[in-house]
């Protein structure tokens, strides 16, 4: 079965003019390739500079690549600013779910209006019918009527995350990327919310990529995983096998890292590159 | 944790506790009006020793150790007991509360980038902290404190500025200053949550060395309970602005005895098991939306109706002080239930 | 698992409604005062006890008395009703110069931080040579060019206070352009005149509101002062600027009561309208 989602040696190079020999470079990805089959769900690891966060956003269409090839259910995916006619399309096919949701959803509109908004510029429904989709929506993301007319502003972290799940799913997309989407949740509310994550891709069928830094998330959430360290991959499989028996160094450093009854910090091996 | 020190064999009054809050209560003005956000926090510490705070959004955490440097916005109303070594800190004059702050106490927050002037290099932040020392000492003094961190080429890192370390190496340096004027206590208010977690690791581990060294005593604030497991004594889990159970470290993830403790563990993911995760119904809660009874009790599995009706009070049971009207009781369930976890 | 057994009901999970921010009095004073004028402005015919242009010559030059309120000028006409009458012009060139900077340096502002590039830059440029100018400076010029009246200070103000609004909104526009909810519109597909035109500018028309509000009260003590000078609406019609002048020869002669009226009415407006504009303005900017 061919893949929903596939990547193909997916390179992202950032130029930094000036410096003292001309151009600087910045390889964020390096030759990245994977896929996901529909339905499935990959999660991407990794801590600060590994590439995660821009391979996300290639996905996406935030950044276009430098060189190499994504595919969503075949078609090459394009990068921002996308043709008029094929707006609606590319936005079904993959959306996004920020870590923040506050900064994420517009300030100055109810949830209702925003996701009014997304069913008027995706669908032909009528108002009746987007008011019941509106209600569907909501009730999918374990919100409810008295979070309708609310702003952003007048609800809980939670909340606000969810609104924005709902938003993603109101176009109806393919892949869902969740790019840290539960990092700046108490950790209370981030167990709802990977519930709820848990049950919407086994009610509605979706494909996710995870990006996250946190192992013990990614274990919940993910069948299979990448862990990326300086824009490279490093490690990728089913995420149990990796999470149990890591093959790569990196990999185990990051889970040696991860507190845990019996757990000391420990200093790194002297490595004056990193610091 | 709130016994009272034994008294000496020569019969003198035994030795104040280095940090002692009694009944602290904190009102700020929020949206125009009032509201508690800490209600009756008692916690004390001895050198050297280390308590972590832990708790989520609203639990009153942060605001706590801002009490304890007074570094509250103005106005905030402040009751109950905050005693230093004995004196109470908001009795303090303002040359003496400079002293305090300057000398005794160093505090290390979660973003060193708002913390610190752009416009001064590192070496002049850190001397700025031992500007009572002699001038050639300072310098010296400063490279061994970055030495120290595990900054291995610190005189060229004095002459550098903020912008041009990483976030990690830069929070290494706020430990650093923070800890150079040599106080006696440390206040970390999520030093290391914006860090990567193989980061995190290496700064516990020099903050422990240093802290074991120096017979520094901190007060560590954040939202994973493993983490301040692995790096303090005693752990304090606040929930709405009060704290519901105060316990030893080490045994803290087998033995919590009430109920908000025990649902904080079972919720956090584990990148060992794959398990539907146990859900905390509602949100955490700040002081102020708290009702007449247990603050936990709207969102508790095993609340009563009494448990709506009266606030209970901490209680010893073993080495764990709790607030739960059940705590008893429910030992065995919660017991069973972080086994499965 | 044990931690499950026996919910209680959940309690209300919605966080309490935020309390309404107490209304900023000296905002709402300041507001009530500019609603008032406009009444007046509108309403003038019926609030005026006299016609504007009503020449008495028996009454010349008269302080306040139970006929006429403000006293007469030195062509008897009342001054109460030409204060009043006046109003029109002199909010109406205000007004129109507010509207037409208003839109043009939101246009500006939000355009060029949204397309950034090239069009940004040039913009910027034209905008740094456009401050170069006073304000009045360019509408002495349009009069000389143009010759006097309202149109022609009109159209110069507006194209002189363009740069001054395009400034503050462009700064608010650029904070905005940061967040990631203007992202989220692309992937949701909205087009760049969605996500621009509307998302972002909701975002700043407080602040957009607030700089209108002051450029109305700079317009018009730069149009008062135009009409003072001669340079901007003419004889006989009832202006605010032109009645302080046409009262200085009054003044002179120790009736100062006409000169007074239009001054006050002129410091007035101004206040109500620039303390508005900056409350305004401090709200928005405390809300980012």
């Amino acid at each position: 079965m061919p893949a929903l989602l596939e990547v193909e040696n997916l390179r992202k190079v950032y130029r930094a003019p000036g410096g003292k020999r001309g151009a600087h470079e910045l390889v964020a990805v390096d030759l990245l390739s994977f896929q996901v089959q529909a339905g499935g769900s990959v999660a991407i690891v990794g801590e600060s500079g590994s590439g995660k966060t821009t391979t996300a956003r290639l996905i996406a269409g935030l950044e276009s690549p430098t060189s190499g090839v994504i595919r969503v259910d075949g078609e090459a995916r394009k990068p921002l600013p996308w043709p008029r006619g094929e707006r609606a399309q590319l936005a079904r096919q993959v959306q996004m779910v920020y870590q923040d949701p506050f900064t994420s959803l517009d300030p100055s509109q109810t949830i209702q209006a925003c996701l009014d908004e997304v069913l008027r510029c995706h669908f032909t429904q009528d108002r009746k019918e987007r008011g019941s989709r509106i209600s569907e929506l909501l009730g999918q993301c374990g919100l409810d009527d008295r979070h309708r007319h609310r702003r952003p502003r007048s609800l809980s972290g939670g909340e606000r995350q969810r609104a924005a799940i709902a938003r993603a799913l109101a176009a109806g997309p393919q892949v869902l990327i969740l790019d840290e989407a539960v990092s700046a949740l108490d950790v209370s509310i981030q167990a709802q919310i990977l519930n709820l994550l848990a049950s919407l891709r086994d009610a509605l069928g979706l494909t996710y990529v995870f990006i996250s830094h946190d192992l013990g998330v990614v274990r919940q959430v993910s069948d299979e995983c990448i862990v990326m360290h300086r824009g490279a991959a490093v490690e990728s499989g089913v995420t149990e096998n990796i999470l149990s028996a890591p093959r790569a160094a990196y990999t185990r450093q990051l889970l040696d890292a991860i507190p845990r009854p019996g757990w000391a910090p420990k200093r790194r091996a002297a490595d004056p590159a990193s610091l | 944790m709130n016994t009272p020190a034994p008294s000496r064999p020569d019969g003198t009054a035994p030795e104040p506790p280095l940090l002692d809050l009694g009944g602290l209560r904190v009102e700020l003005k929020i949206g125009g009006l009032w509201r508690t956000v800490v209600q009756g926090v008692s916690l004390s510490l001895e050198a050297a020793q280390a308590v972590g705070i832990v708790g989520e959004s609203g639990s009153g955490k942060s605001v706590t150790v801002r009490s304890i440097a007074r570094l509250l916005p103005r106005g905030a109303r402040v009751g109950g007991e905050v005693r230093f070594g004995g004196e109470p800190i908001w009795a303090m004059s303002r040359a003496r509360l400079r002293r305090f702050r300057a000398r005794d106490l160093g505090i290390v927050y979660q973003d060193p980038r708002a913390h610190v002037n752009e416009m001064h290099t590192i070496g002049d932040f850190l001397a700025e902290g031992i500007r009572d020392q002699p001038a050639g000492e300072r310098r010296e003094r400063s490279i061994a404190a970055l030495q120290m961190t595990g900054i291995h080429d610190a005189d060229r890192r004095l002459m550098q500025y903020p912008h041009q370390l990483s976030g990690g190496l830069l929070q290494r340096v706020m430990i650093a200053a923070a800890i150079l004027p040599g106080p006696r206590l440390l206040l970390a208010d999520e030093p290391t949550t914006a860090l990567d977690v193989t980061t995190q690791s290496e700064v516990m581990a020099i903050l422990g060395e240093q802290r074991h060294a120096r017979r520094l005593a901190m007060v560590f604030i954040t939202h994973d309970l493993d983490l301040a497991a692995a790096v303090t004594d005693t752990i304090a889990v606040m929930y709405a602005g009060t704290i519901v159970e105060t316990g030893p470290s080490a045994t803290m993830h087998e033995r919590a005895r009430h109920p908000y403790t025990a649902g904080l563990l079972a919720a956090r993911p584990q990148p060992t098991r794959v398990a539907s995760l146990y859900t905390i119904p509602g949100r955490p809660i700040a002081a102020y939306e708290s009702g007449p009874g247990c603050v936990f009790a709207s969102r508790c599995a095993y609340a009563q109706p009494r448990c709506l009706e009266a606030r209970p009070t901490p209680r010893q049971l073993g080495d764990h002080l709790v607030s739960c009207h059940r705590a008893e009781e429910l030992q065995g369930a919660l017991h069973q239930a972080l086994e499965r976890a | 698992m044990a931690l499950t057994a026996r919910l209680p009901p959940a309690p209300a999970l919605l966080r309490a409604e935020e309390p309404r921010v107490k209304a900023d009095m000296i905002a709402v004073a300041a507001g009530c005062v500019c609603v008032a004028l406009l009444i007046v402005a509108i309403f003038a015919p019926l609030l005026a006890p006299f016609r504007p242009d009503t020449i008495n010559a028996a009454a010349i030059n008269q302080g306040p008395s139970a006929a006429h309120l403000l006293g007469t000028d030195s062509l008897g006409r009342d001054i109460l009703s030409r204060a009043l009458y006046g109003a029109r012009l002199s909010l109406l060139g205000p007004a129109l110069v507010t509207v037409l900077s208003t839109t043009l340096g939101t246009a500006l502002a939000i355009a060029g931080t949204w397309v950034g590039g090239a069009f940004d830059r040039v913009a910027a440029r034209f905008m740094d040579i456009l401050f170069a100018f006073p304000g009045l400076l360019f509408a002495v010029l349009a009069v000389v060019a143009f010759g006097a009246g309202l149109v022609a200070p009109v159209l110069a103000l507006s194209v002189a206070y363009t740069p001054y609004i395009a400034r503050v909104i462009r700064a608010a526009a650029v904070h905005e352009r940061q967040l990631p909810y203007l992202e989220t519109c692309q992937i949701l597909g909205y087009s760049s005149w969605r996500t621009a035109g509307y998302h972002l500018l909701r975002n700043v028309r407080l602040l957009i509101v607030a700089q209108a509000t002051l450029a109305f009260g700079y317009s018009l003590l730069d149009l008062a002062g135009l009409s003072f000078i001669g340079l901007g609406v003419q004889p006989p019609a009832a202006e605010w600027g032109l009645m302080v002048s046409e009262g200085d020869s009054s003044l002179l002669n120790g009736y100062p009561y006409e000169s007074l009226a239009a001054g006050a009415a002129i410091v007035i407006t101004v206040v109500a309208f620039n303390v508005l504009g900056e409350r305004l303005t401090a709200q928005s900017l405390s809300r980012q």
